[in-house]
């Protein structure tokens, strides 16, 4: 009894390797957190690629050229850990043989493990990582999010159109690279639009301050059409309100920091009306965006986030790239080179968080969502705007 | 020409509205800072964090008075009559605490100071860490008990929440003046700090007078934190460190120990940074506004109101 158990086991085993060698099935590795700081996001992106991978495999495989081949996705733990990110990449490049690499999420996988998959020439795309070091100068490395800096001129493009405004003023963090660095670019973008002085206001804060009123005293008084803010949530709930008591009556323009939940528990009925700019607002949104937040809901009981829309479009893009090969090739490595030179020459994608193609870094050029923050308090979708 | 001079001079008035409002702040904590100086020769490092503390208390106590939406409770201006004084009561008793358990031991054993300045600065980082501990890094909204509305003067904005906060911190401060220099307690903090150890030969109750002291002056600080809440409502558990170093900074300069010292040092401080934020690029603001403090102190190393004293720490 025993005996037969263990020859069946052996033979399932030598079925299912020898299937991997006939190229029966399409393999891509997917390097998350699933345990460690961020489980969640970890979770996000195997259900979100889960939900992809069955509705495709629901109609008998990915088809390529003329055949359709079942997916085969496999996850591996990299433990929100950077090293640990770096060995289970490197274990599904050559253990596993997968096509292409999608994850990890977070910079601080995604930065080392992008230089594994570099190396060991296998496309990878990281859907949440804003780094600029995770692509840059790794060719066969791209990214689903856009990088903080992309956020300045998608800012100054609304801005102007929405207020109609000739004159902005900044309001940034001095210490915080984010903000610093956003409000760097932005000034840089709206001077070059509107002209040298257009920006009648460059003001900064610390890290641990709570009044705001000396330096929004000078903002105000140099009359800009609206105020530019990349600031954390919290400092936005302090600044918002301390503005509108000394006497401004006009908008402002965010980031994508202040899309916390904690943003209208602090800020309150103040922060209505307002926008920032951010990857993928999930109420309001239409069309594919919102049959792909509908299923997701359905399946899984909640809305998803950032992560989990970015991780779909990342299988998106590379299964696309697969396809666009036209055969499947047993030479794993000719297919991995196909894909990347697919991936770098994607015309017009057009995905769930917004049509995108990359750069020569590998960074997409994409459209980013501006999402308005309603009388009721809510985000929702108000509009898509390209740099 | 006229019509942009005008616009300074209003630019210039809102300035210093702003700067009482932030002055105002500096000096409740800066008298606490001072009162402890002037009677125990100490700087107590942890009142910064007993302000923080104070401004999380009167969250939860407002909080747990005010009606939530639909629900039996206070009226938000009950709320906030009541709040205040039971902030600045269990503030004291954090105050008196602190004393009892980190100071005094030390203290008694004939500690030199520094080791009881030290300990002050354990036992603000016990409070900040304890609070992370036990509310966790997110943020706690204060509650609106005061909806703010804005008088328009000739231009210069000002709300009824600050004008609320300037008149306090100027009657705290008188209150504490007479209080220091007129009552029989207040006579007897003096001789404390003149010697502490004549004292109890003399039949005055040295630790009556200390504990006094502490609750005056976190009792202060607690009322500040509830102030500070109700004006910036983002409660932080590190709030209490950089705005506890500058009164720290602006009770020096005014000179510490002594009472009109630490108010006229907190309003100097606020004008010289918001006037500096004001004219001068803000990315630059603390350093030039600490470096004009710098030269104050080289011109009058003692503060403002300061007498020269052996053995400072």
């Amino acid at each position: 009894m025993l005996k037969s158990v263990c020859v069946s086991a052996l033979l399932c085993m030598a079925a299912v390797s020898g299937g991997a060698l006939a190229a029966e099935k399409i393999k891509i590795g997917f390097p998350i957190p699933l345990t460690g700081e961020i489980p969640k996001v970890g979770e996000s992106s195997k259900y979100a690629a889960e939900l992809f991978r069955e509705e495709i495999n629901a109609k008998g495989g990915l088809q390529v050229g003329d055949k359709k081949y079942p997916l085969e996705f496999i996850y591996e733990n990299n433990e929100s850990k950077p090293d640990a990110a770096v060995n289970v990449t490197l274990k599904l490049i050559t253990r596993d043989n997968v096509l292409a690499i999608i994850g990890p999420q977070s910079s601080r996988q995604a930065v080392p493990a992008g230089g594994v998959a570099n190396n060991n020439e296998t496309p990878m795309i990281t859907p949440w990582s804003t780094n600029p070091e995770a692509t840059k100068n790794r060719p066969w490395v791209f990214r689903a999010a856009f990088l903080d800096d992309f956020q300045a001129p998608v800012a100054a493009n609304f801005a102007a159109k929405q207020f109609k405004a000739k004159k902005a003023a900044v309001f940034f963090e001095v210490s915080n690279d984010y903000s610093k660095g956003l409000a760097d670019s932005f000034k840089g973008v709206w001077e070059k639009q509107h002209g040298k002085g257009s920006v009648v206001a460059f003001e900064s804060h610390g890290p641990r301050d709570h009044n705001f009123s000396a330096q929004l005293t000078k903002i105000i008084a140099a009359k800009p059409d609206f105020i530019f803010l990349p600031e954390n949530y919290n400092f936005v709930a302090l600044i918002v309100p301390q503005a509108r008591r000394l006497g401004y009556k006009g908008q402002f323009m965010g980031s994508d920091a202040w899309g916390s939940a904690e943003l209208m528990k602090l800020c309150r009925s103040a922060c209505r009306g307002l926008f920032f700019s951010t990857h993928y607002a999930a109420a309001g949104a239409q069309g594919a965006t919102k049959e792909f937040i509908d299923k997701y809901n359905k399946k899984y009981g909640y809305v998803p986030d950032d992560v989990a829309a970015l991780t779909w479009d990342a299988v998106a893009l590379v299964t696309g790239a697969i396809q666009q090969v036209g055969a499947l090739d047993n030479d794993t490595r000719k297919m991995r080179k196909a894909i990347r030179d697919n991936l770098a020459t994607v015309k017009e994608f057009k995905g769930i968080t917004g049509n995108m193609r990359f750069d020569e870094q590998g960074d997409p050029i994409k459209c980013a969502v501006i999402v308005e923050i309603d009388q009721k308090g809510d985000f929702t979708f108000k509009e898509s705007v390209c740099p | 020409m006229e019509f942009s001079l005008q616009n300074s001079i209003v630019n210039f008035l809102q300035q210093c509205a702003n700067g009482l409002e932030i002055g105002s702040f500096y000096a409740l904590i800066a008298l606490g800072y001072s009162l402890v100086y002037g009677v125990l020769r100490l700087i107590n490092f942890a009142h910064g964090d007993v302000f923080m503390v104070g401004a999380y208390l009167g969250f939860f106590i407002s909080t747990a008075l005010l009606a939530p939406e639909g629900m039996s409770g206070l009226s938000p201006i009950a709320t906030l009559i009541l709040a205040i004084p039971l902030t600045m009561i269990f503030t004291s008793l954090l105050g008196v605490s602190l004393e009892r358990v980190a100071y005094r031991p030390l203290m008694r054993k004939g500690a030199h100071r520094l080791y009881v300045v030290i300990t002050a600065l354990m036992c603000g980082l016990i409070l900040q860490n304890g609070n992370v501990a036990l509310l966790g890094a997110s943020h706690s909204a204060f509650p609106e008990l005061v909806p703010v509305v804005v008088y328009d003067v000739w231009g210069v904005n000002i709300n009824n929440v600050m004008l609320f906060i300037v008149i306090t911190a100027v009657l705290v401060f008188l209150a504490l003046h007479f209080i220091v220099s007129r009552t029989r307690m207040g006579m007897a903090m003096r001789a404390v700090s003149w010697d502490k150890f004549a004292l109890p030969l003399m039949g005055i109750p040295l630790n009556k007078v200390i504990v006094f002291t502490f609750v005056l002056g976190s009792a202060v600080a607690g009322l500040g934190g509830f102030l500070h809440g109700m004006s910036y409502p983002v409660l932080e558990q590190d709030m209490g460190a950089s705005i506890g170093w500058k009164a720290f900074i602006a009770a020096v300069v005014g000179g510490i120990g002594e009472v009109r010292g630490a108010f006229v040092g907190a309003f100097l401080l606020a004008f010289v940074e918001t006037m500096v934020n004001a004219f001068l690029p803000s990315t630059y603001s603390d350093l030039f506004a600490f470096s004009i403090l710098l030269l104050i102190l080289w011109h009058r190393p003692t503060g403002i109101f300061g007498r020269p004293l052996t053995a400072k720490i």
